[in-house]
């Protein structure tokens, strides 16, 4: 193995090391004996003292190391914690493996929802005891200003692993933004992420995430959602610049009565890569609800875009929506929607659509005297954009590259 | 201003306009009536260029130039403008945006905030164009469009479809101001004003603006032409029927 994983013998380990040999439902086979954990590692005080270049690198995913508008902020560099502070005491963040220190192997939250012997990625995570934040909002707290985190690849023929743990108490509120990158310079590396969200009693978490891995990146998060009574998430996935393969299909159970979740995901898919984006969610408990949409372009890339929502419980209501363009003739969408019920007096939906930009559409705006061009540009920024709400100023620039190259396209 | 010969348009195998003639001359408002089916919007259509009307033979000139083989935009900034009977939703882009883009086209200093005051769709401007809109706000999303494209030449598909009464007279009354173009009165539309070629089941739009003349084509052909209020009458007490029989007579 890559690292110094700990031989404990009791038999819980045993077959989490057998699940090494587990490949993933979905997505391309990686050979985890490719990549190793690399030591180096950057800490700083301020995300400010950071150097320009990498200071320049991590505002393409939406970080800012100018923290004045945020409660609090992380930052981890390959496999190690760089940087976390906090403005607010409604909260508290810490590396995860304080956490598990603090609170003595923080049995409730650690691997509870995602389970170690899932595949070989879940597993190499668990036995590499892997870092990452530990945010918990404390009962009733609403953190006004967002907090940030980032999660920075900088070595060649690396694999960073990580474990992320939000835990929101019952009625509080967090708007969390996270922002995955690779250094320009890396040839190849690849990023597993363990993220296990619990959002309690009437909580609200806001969760959105920007990516810029690189053409040679592969990356492979596993997460899993807890809601109860009344809670609430907003999941936004973005990811406009190339990535050689991604296969993520977060899992979320609604456990209460009125818990909701909404999943939004913008990707673009260039000329080879693989981008395997689902979402599953089992509606447990009646007057659930749920909404997967996603708008994918292809540039010559293949996107395949997953959603199943699983009724289990009578007045629940879920709808997927899968929006994709194809703008290059050697890229390939597909969408597999799937809806499963167990229950009478359930809504269920699901719309999807594949194919290039809308001829009626681009004629429509010709007719108001934009070339053909023009038109199909100012369509695709309406498709990409329209699912992305409040689009930091860094992701006008890559919409606008997407543009740029897609002039072609009608 | 336009010239339509001998025109012949299909889809598919389907023939939707045979051997049509037609000509629209500057300042002048030209009323079409017709069944449904009749042919009416492929006419509209095809003289705007959309992409499924396929002129199998004729010509289409406009400003005294061929453009029955000309690309929209070619046909656009020339100074053709159209309102579609149902455009389709931009979702993302926004009403403003377009708007914006289309005066950025012209040479007239306008005003977006101004033009989309006169439209009553101030409230509109930041959504997405025609997503969510009621029939009589896609009209009026329309005609804030053409007002920021200013075309010399209207193509109107039943802008009266979809609207209540009160949104009408908004609507009608806006339509006869962007007909008059620069003059300041009817009398000197034939010297400063646009010209336009409209679709109306009803009628409704007559009540707003000074139309010269009316055509009603029935199975791809114009069958008749005259007063468009006397022919509305007739059309209302008789149907379509006494057209069609009319014009196979005149052939016998």
């Amino acid at each position: 193995m890559q690292a110094s994983v700990e031989n404990v013998n009791n038999k819980k380990t045993e077959n989490i090391k057998k699940s090494l040999e587990k490949e993933s439902e979905f997505g391309s086979k990686i050979d985890l004996e490719m990549y190793s954990i690399p030591e180096e590692t950057i800490e700083v005080q301020k995300l400010d003292d950071l150097n320009p270049e990498i200071k320049d690198m991590i505002k393409k995913v939406g970080i800012t190391p100018d923290t004045s508008d945020k409660s609090g902020s992380f930052m981890m560099y390959n496999a190690n914690v760089s940087h976390k502070s906090a403005s607010s005491d409604s909260f508290e963040l810490m590396s995860t493996k304080d956490a598990i220190k603090k609170y003595d192997g923080l049995s409730e939250y650690a691997w509870n929802l995602v389970h170690p012997e899932k595949d070989k990625y879940t597993a190499s995570d668990y036995l590499n005891k892997s870092d990452g934040y530990f945010i918990r909002v404390f009962k009733g707290q609403k953190v006004v200003n967002p907090i940030q985190a980032c999660m920075m690849i900088g070595m060649d023929d690396s694999v960073q692993y990580v474990h992320n743990i939000i835990v929101l108490e019952e009625g509080s509120e967090l708007n969390l933004l996270t922002g995955c990158i690779t250094h320009d310079d890396i040839q190849r590396a690849l990023h597993v992420g363990i993220t296990e969200i619990y959002i309690k009693k009437n909580a609200k978490l806001t969760y959105s995430m920007i990516h810029n891995w690189g053409d040679t990146v592969d990356v492979r998060p596993r997460t899993s959602i807890k809601i109860e009574e009344g809670g609430q998430l907003v999941n936004n996935y973005v990811c406009l610049t190339p990535a050689k393969s991604v296969q993520t299909n977060p899992v979320t159970y609604l456990e209460g009565p009125n818990a909701s979740a909404f999943f939004n995901t913008v990707a673009v898919a260039y000329k080879g890569s693989v981008l395997d984006l689902g979402s599953r969610v089992y509606l447990n408990s009646p007057h659930t609800k749920t909404e997967i949409i996603s708008r994918t372009i292809t540039l010559g890339g293949e996107v395949i875009s997953r959603g199943d929502i699983i009724a289990n419980a009578e007045n629940v209501y879920g709808h997927l929506e899968c929006n994709g363009l194809v703008l290059d003739p050697s890229g390939i969408q597909k969408a597999i929607p799937a809806l499963e019920s167990h229950a009478m007096d359930i809504e269920l939906t699901h719309e999807a659509s594949v194919g290039r930009v809308a001829r009626d559409q681009v004629e429509y705006l010709m007719a108001r005297g934009l070339s053909e061009e023009q038109a199909v540009g100012l369509i695709v920024r309406g498709f990409l954009s329209g699912g992305i709400e409040g689009i930091p100023e860094e992701l006008s620039k890559e919409i606008n590259d997407i543009v740029e190259k897609t002039k072609d396209a009608s | 201003m336009l010239r339509i010969e001998n025109l012949n348009v299909s889809i598919g195998d389907r023939k939707l306009i045979k051997n049509l003639n037609l000509v629209v001359e500057k300042g002048e408002t030209v009323i079409l009536f017709g069944p449904n089916g009749a042919g009416k919007s492929a006419l509209l259509n095809t003289i705007m260029g959309f992409g499924n009307f396929k002129v199998t033979s004729g010509k289409i000139f406009f400003k005294g130039k061929d453009i029955t083989d000309a690309p929209i935009d070619e046909r656009a900034k020339a100074g053709l403008g159209i309102m579609s009977q149902r455009p389709p939703n931009l979702a993302g882009v926004k009403l403003r945006e377009l708007v914006e883009i289309e005066i950025g086209h012209g040479n007239k200093p306008l005003n977006v905030e101004e033009l989309a005051e006169d439209t009553g769709m101030t409230r509109f401007l930041e959504r997405d164009v025609n997503v969510g809109f009621s029939g009589g706000e896609i009209k009026r999303s329309e005609l804030l469009q053409l007002s920021a494209q200013c075309p010399d030449f209207f193509l109107l598909d039943e802008p009266e479809s979809g609207v209540d009464p009160v949104n009408m007279a908004h609507v009608g009354n806006k339509i006869q101001k962007l007909l008059m173009g620069d003059s300041t009165c009817v009398g000197e539309m034939k010297e400063k004003g646009k010209s336009a070629l409209i679709i109306t089941h009803t009628g409704a739009i007559l009540d707003y603006v000074d139309a010269d003349k009316a055509f009603v084509l029935c199975n791809g052909t114009i069958m008749c032409s005259g007063n468009p209020r006397l022919l509305l009458n007739d059309i209302k007490t008789h149907g379509y029927k006494g057209c069609i029989n009319c014009k196979l007579q005149s052939k016998m």
